[in-house]
Formats: structure tokens, C-alpha cells, sequence
């Protein structure tokens, strides 16, 4: 039965270090646009390479993460409209016209003023029309621009060839070129060992984590109160800070998990959910199935900036082939449907989950096409009650509260009435 | 005697459906949505009670559905109209297996198993197109009545093939045909057909099984009927009362929890929204 919500929200001891960790990294990004900070290199979260970044100590810019802010923040809704005056269409990625919309608004953000590209390293995976993106800010900019061509994980077999991984090798010593010209010093590569050794460790925890989730109940909500975990994830990974958060976060939700504690009263429903979040309605979204007790306890978004949970870590003896590795096959964006489709299932099976959630995004069609298909493997082949939605990451307009209620709460009505069915 | 009552509130119009212990309908109402949502919903059900010769409040357990269900404020529980119609439907038609419902803003497709349960379900995505509110569109545009077009496209002899199954364009698709001197039963075929082809493109996501039922406001419609029916190449079912189906199942549910109590099938009810639930996220948080 649908129920009032419960008060879900997470507000731990990792809630409010999570907002200090990330509240300095925005200052730091304040002071570079005021050009006391360091130099900032813009990139994109899915298979970002941010050890390399680290090593030379500039500050890694990530659009999509200013992007979501001001959608959290509502507001997204007037910068989308300047882009679409500008001639962005409304198909565009609404990520995108947030973005130039803030641009040209002068990076002004209610969390941090955004500096400007030193350079725009565009770690292309997945996505094309983050190439379209990056040579839009390029143009906007005039900053410097690399593309890194990272070929997409094109078959179903269980590593990239070596020759991609040579190739992307490659490109990462030529960005080191870059960088080392950017910075004026030699790369120092027991540095780097030592970063990718967080890196390795910060992975480890990460990993360790979502495992928890695997419990009845499940400590957190793996797709809701990831998100607090991931900002960390990106924009400290291969730090002593970073590290230190997510041992405190493996602490904490460790002991929830000792105490059978859950983020709902009561877990009823264990759901996994795939694609990302609505942002500008996302407490109004997670209620809708607070309502039902139903808890993520597995989410592929949490994966979009890396999967460690399969085995994956970072090697300090082979730094930089294993940032290839992260970027062809360790993130969920550079992956074919067939492999998004086996991590799903695994999710399913290990983290005992319940049925599938799908929320689709009406600005993405990278991400979101194949959703059909997807949908119908899961309920015909797998037998797996899936359920598919659709809003938008960013754009407001396309979040419609009776429509999504509606499709929810016939959803878990037809799941609750199967299990008394079961049961007598 | 014992009454249960069932009321839809549609984003059109508001059906309410009384039914006694029995499992008899014994009154229905039907009425215009209009602005204040919640007053329909307890006219109709004022309406219906009164038509029943029941006081309103020797009514045991009232369930609303639709889309203004939450303004069903009289009423014990609320239940989405996907599960309504599935129960519904298996009331009137106990073979059903898969429920076509078409009404003014949604076309939706639902399996159902042979207890009435909702087995899967899709929906129309966020638009009109194929929906309640493209027919009245094209009913405007050649100056007919909703109740009218239906018999007229069942004269068609060369429907004509529309490029758009838009609610907003179809006006203009229309106008044009017209310009080019094609006859208002082609037009309409066309406009049946058009839909009758998305639809059942949408209900073959959850497989289409016979028996097949059709419900919802369109299916008053007899050249709606005639078009499913032939892109199905299956019978569809449909009776006077497949318009309050959802209206039916609510009444059902009812019924069984006023002589079950709360404990049988579905969720019971769904109090108002109070502290906020989840996490808002804070300025620096997400990703």
C-alpha cells in the first residue's frame, strides 16, 4: 500500500562532510576564475581521467556536474531558454544549453563561479554530442581543445582489444605532452603511481559500499543517496581527501548496515533503476516511490563516472594503461547494450532485487534509445516486472508529477498484488 | 446490504458505479469533469448513490480512480485506473487477457491475468497523439460531433493515409485534405485508422492475447471499434458499460474491502502528502 512518505532524507555524517569536501572544491573553482587558483581542464564524467590531471595539479571543470547543479537548483529552466534563443534546438541535450546558457550568462552559479578553460579535454565515450559540445565551448572560449578518441566497447566479448587499448595509451602520453607544456614541469610519474594508488583504494571503498546494499535491508538508497557519493568520485578521486571521504562513508554505512538500518521505515520493494535522475524534481521524484517502500539497491547511473564493483582498480604499476582501461571499459557509457543489459542482470540476481526501473531521459537519446528493447528483454526473456518513465535531467518542462504517479503507482499496486497472490 | 462505489475521475468526465453485495451494478452517473475536480467526483457519486436509492453514507467503502483520484476526497482508498480497468474488465468480460483503453488524454495497453490483475501495462508517452483528444480535434475541424464521426468513417470508401497522429497537427492535415476535395468519411477512415495503427503498435509492447476488451471513453466510438478490430484481426469486446469499466473495477475493489476489511487486494489509502520525503539535495551534492 502506498503510504505518506517517510522522511528519507540522508543526513548523516557523510551528508555534511560531502557538502564541505565539495563546497571547497567550488571555491577552488571560484579562485581559478579569478586567476588565483589553478589551471582548470574541462571534461566530461564518464571515463574521466582525472589522475593526469591531479598529477599536475590543475582542477578538473565538469560541465555536466555544473549542469545538474543548477537543474538541483532550479535554475536550469531561463539558461536552457537563452541557449534555445541562441538556436539550440529543444531536442538539444538540455545538459548542453544549461551549460552555454550559464556560459553566456557569465558563469556566475549560485555554488561557484565557473572559470574559463584552460583547456577543454574532451574524453569523448558514449556520447557524440559531447563532441559537439566541447568544440561549441572551444569556439565560445577559444581555449585550446584535445579530443580524445576513445573507441566505443563495440563487442560483447569481456576486455577491449590491446590495439584499443594501445591506441588510447597513446593519446593519454600525447595529453601528457599537453600538459606538461601547460604546466611547465615534467610529469613526475611516481606521483602518478601514488595518485592512481588512491585512485585504486577510493575504488576499493567505493566498490565495498554498493556491495553493503546487497543486505536486507539495504543501508542506503543506491540510486537516491549515490548521488552524494559521486561528486567525490570525480572531482577528488586520486586525492588523500577523496580517499579519507569514502573511508568514511564505508564506516558509516557499514554500521547502518550492522544496525539493519534502511533510509525508509520500511523496505518493501527492492528496486534497480536505470538511466539518471530528474534533477530539477528530484525529491518530488524519489517520493513517488518512497510512497511504496521501495528502495534502489542497485543503480547503473552510479556508474557512469566508472564500474568498480565488478573487480575493477586503478594500478600504480601500470598508471596510465589502467586509465585506458577505466575509459574503454570501466564506465557504463563507453559499454554496448548487451554488457549494460549483463550488469543489469547481475544486479538483479546478486542484489536481490524485486523488479527494474527505467527512467528514461527525453533530452538524451544516446542514453535512453535501446530503452524499449531493454524494457522488453527484462519482462519477456528474464521474467523481471520492469517498469519504464520518462522525464528529463534538466529541463523542467518535461516533468509531468500525475503522469509519473500514475505509471508508479499501478506499477507497485500490480507488484503488491502478485505477492499476496504469492503468499496465500 | 452491502455497497461499494467506484468513482473515475477523468481528465473528460467523472463516472461513478455503484454495486451491491451481489456483485450487481446498480447505479452508475456520468458527468463533465470540468474545473473543481473534487465536487465532480462527489456529484457523481451523489448522483450515483441517489440513482441506487442508497444514502450516500450507507455507501460501505468508496474507491476513486484516474486521473483525479487524490480529489476523491470522500473516498476510503485510491487505486490507479490501470488496476481499475483490469478488474474492471474482468467483470465484464471474464475471458480478457488484454485491455485497450483509449480516453481523452491517454491510450494505454494492459495484460491482465485471469483474476483481473495487471500482469504489464504501457502508456501513450506524454502527448495526445492517439488519444480521446485527437479524435475531438479532428471532429472540430470537419464540424462534427464526437458522436457522429465514428458512424461516418465507417462510410469511407478510400480513407485517406495521414501523416500525423499530432492532436496540435491533425487540424492542419485535415484542412488540407479538404482543400484537395476528399469527402469527410475518407478523412475520418483515415483519422480511425491512423490511430487504431498506433495504438496497437503501443498494446503490442505487453502482447496482445485474446480476449481482447476495449474500454475507456473512445470505445463508445463504433468506428473506433471497427478499426482496432481490423488491425487486430481479433474481435474486440465492448459494451454499454465498457465507458465506466474503470468506474466498475474501483467499485469492485471496494466491495471486496467493505466485506474483506482493508487487508484484500490493493493498496489501501494513500494519505495526504505530509513532510517533504526525501533528501533535497544541497548545493554541492549531486552528480
Amino acid at each position: 500500500m502506498a503510504q505518506s512518505p517517510a522522511k528519507t532524507d540522508y543526513q548523516g555524517r557523510i551528508h555534511n562532510l560531502q557538502k564541505d569536501m565539495i563546497g571547497r572544491y567550488y571555491s577552488r573553482l571560484t579562485a581559478a576564475a579569478e586567476n588565483q587558483g589553478e589551471k582548470a581542464i574541462y571534461m566530461l564524467i564518464s571515463g574521466n581521467p582525472v589522475e593526469l590531471i591531479e598529477a599536475f595539479d590543475m582542477i578538473p571543470v565538469y560541465p555536466e556536474v555544473n549542469a545538474l547543479q543548477l537543474a538541483v537548483k532550479k535554475q536550469s529552466l531561463p539558461l536552457i531558454l537563452a541557449a534555445e534563443e541562441m538556436g539550440y534546438s529543444t531536442d538539444n541535450c538540455a545538459y548542453v544549453k544549461a551549460d552555454v546558457g550559464m556560459y553566456f550568462a557569465g558563469r556566475k552559479t549560485p555554488f561557484a563561479t565557473i572559470p574559463e578553460p584552460d583547456l577543454i579535454l574532451c574524453n569523448y565515450v558514449g556520447c557524440n554530442v559531447y563532441l559537439q559540445w566541447f568544440e561549441h565551448l572551444r569556439e565560445y572560449s577559444k581555449a585550446p581543445i584535445y579530443n580524445l578518441d576513445v573507441p566505443f566497447f563495440r563487442t560483447n566479448a569481456d576486455e577491449p582489444s590491446e590495439d584499443d587499448v594501445h591506441y588510447v595509451v597513446k593519446q593519454l602520453e600525447e595529453l601528457i605532452e599537453i600538459l606538461e607544456r601547460m604546466s611547465g614541469r615534467k610529469l613526475d610519474y611516481k606521483r602518478l603511481q601514488h595518485i592512481v594508488e588512491l585512485s585504486g583504494e577510493t575504488g576499493a571503498l567505493w566498490s565495498d559500499i554498493k556491495t553493503l546494499t546487497q543486505q536486507r535491508p539495504a543501508p542506503f538508497d543506491a540510486y537516491f543517496d549515490s548521488v552524494m557519493m559521486m561528486a567525490p568520485l570525480y572531482c577528488l578521486r586520486g586525492t588523500e581527501d577523496g580517499l579519507w571521504f569514502f573511508q568514511q562513508a564505508y564506516k558509516e554505512m557499514k554500521e547502518r548496515a550492522d544496525r539493519h538500518e534502511g533510509p525508509l521505515p520500511e523496505e518493501k520493494f527492492r528496486v534497480v533503476m536505470e538511466g539518471p535522475p530528474p534533477w530539477p524534481y528530484l525529491r518530488q521524484f524519489r517520493d513517488l516511490f518512497s510512497r511504496w517502500g521501495a528502495v534502489a539497491v542497485a543503480s547503473t547511473y552510479s556508474t557512469v563516472g566508472g564500474i568498480w564493483e565488478f573487480g575493477f582498480r586503478h594500478d600504480p604499476q601500470r598508471p596510465i594503461e589502467s586509465i585506458a582501461r577505466h575509459m574503454l571499459q570501466w564506465n557504463l557509457t563507453n559499454r554496448n547494450f548487451l554488457q549494460r543489459y549483463r550488469q543489469i542482470k547481475d544486479y538483479v540476481r546478486d542484489w536481490n532485487a524485486d523488479a527494474l526501473v527505467i527512467h528514461s531521459v527525453k533530452s538524451c537519446r544516446l542514453f535512453s534509445a535501446g530503452q524499449g528493447d531493454m524494457r522488453e528483454y527484462f519482462t519477456k526473456q528474464l521474467n523481471v516486472p520492469t517498469l519504464l518513465i520518462e522525464s528529463d535531467i534538466e529541463d523542467p518542462r518535461y516533468f509531468s508529477e500525475a503522469q509519473l504517479r500514475n505509471r508508479v503507482d499501478a506499477f507497485f499496486e500490480a507488484l503488491e498484488h502478485q505477492r499476496m497472490v504469492v503468499k496465500s | 446490504m452491502t455497497y461499494g462505489a467506484g468513482v473515475d475521475v477523468g481528465s473528460t468526465q467523472t463516472k461513478a458505479v455503484i454495486l451491491s453485495e451481489d456483485r450487481q451494478i446498480v447505479a452508475r452517473a456520468l458527468i463533465n469533469t470540468g474545473a473543481n475536480v473534487s465536487m465532480a467526483a462527489e456529484r457523481a457519486f451523489k448522483q450515483a448513490a441517489s440513482a441506487a436509492g442508497v444514502p450516500p453514507e450507507g455507501i460501505a467503502y468508496v474507491v476513486g480512480t484516474g486521473y483525479g483520484r487524490y480529489k476523491v476526497n470522500f473516498g476510503n482508498a485510491q487505486i490507479t485506473e490501470i488496476s481499475c480497468h483490469a478488474r474492471g474488465a474482468n467483470f465484464l468480460f471474464p475471458q480478457t487477457r488484454t485491455v485497450i483503453d483509449m480516453g481523452g488524454q491517454d491510450a494505454k495497453g494492459i495484460r491482465v491475468g485471469e483474476q483481473g490483475d495487471v500482469k504489464d501495462f504501457v502508456m501513450n508517452d506524454k502527448c495526445a497523439a492517439g488519444t480521446g483528444r485527437f479524435l475531438s480535434n479532428a471532429a472540430e475541424t470537419v464540424g462534427l460531433s464526437l458522436d457522429q464521426i465514428g458512424p461516418i468513417s465507417l462510410e469511407a470508401t478510400k480513407p485517406v493515409r495521414l501523416s500525423t497522429v499530432c492532436a496540435v497537427f491533425v487540424e492542419s492535415d485535415i484542412m488540407s485534405y479538404l482543400a484537395e476535395g476528399k469527402t469527410v468519411p475518407d478523412i475520418l477512415g483515415g483519422v480511425h485508422s491512423a490511430i487504431a495503427a498506433r495504438t496497437v503498435a503501443l498494446v503490442r509492447r505487453v502482447g496482445i492475447e485474446p480476449e481482447v476488451a476495449f474500454t475507456g471513453g473512445v470505445s463508445r466510438n463504433i468506428g473506433m471499434v471497427k478499426a482496432l478490430e481490423e488491425k487486430l484481426g481479433l474481435p474486440v469486446n465492448v459494451c454499454d458499460d465498457s465507458h465506466f469499466i474503470g468506474a466498475i473495477g474501483a467499485a469492485i475493489f471496494a466491495l471486496e474491502r467493505a466485506l474483506g476489511g482493508e487487508a484484500s487486494a490493493g493498496p489501501a489509502k494513500v494519505g495526504r502528502r505530509e513532510a517533504p520525503a526525501s533528501s533535497q539535495p544541497s548545493a554541492a551534492q549531486q552528480t
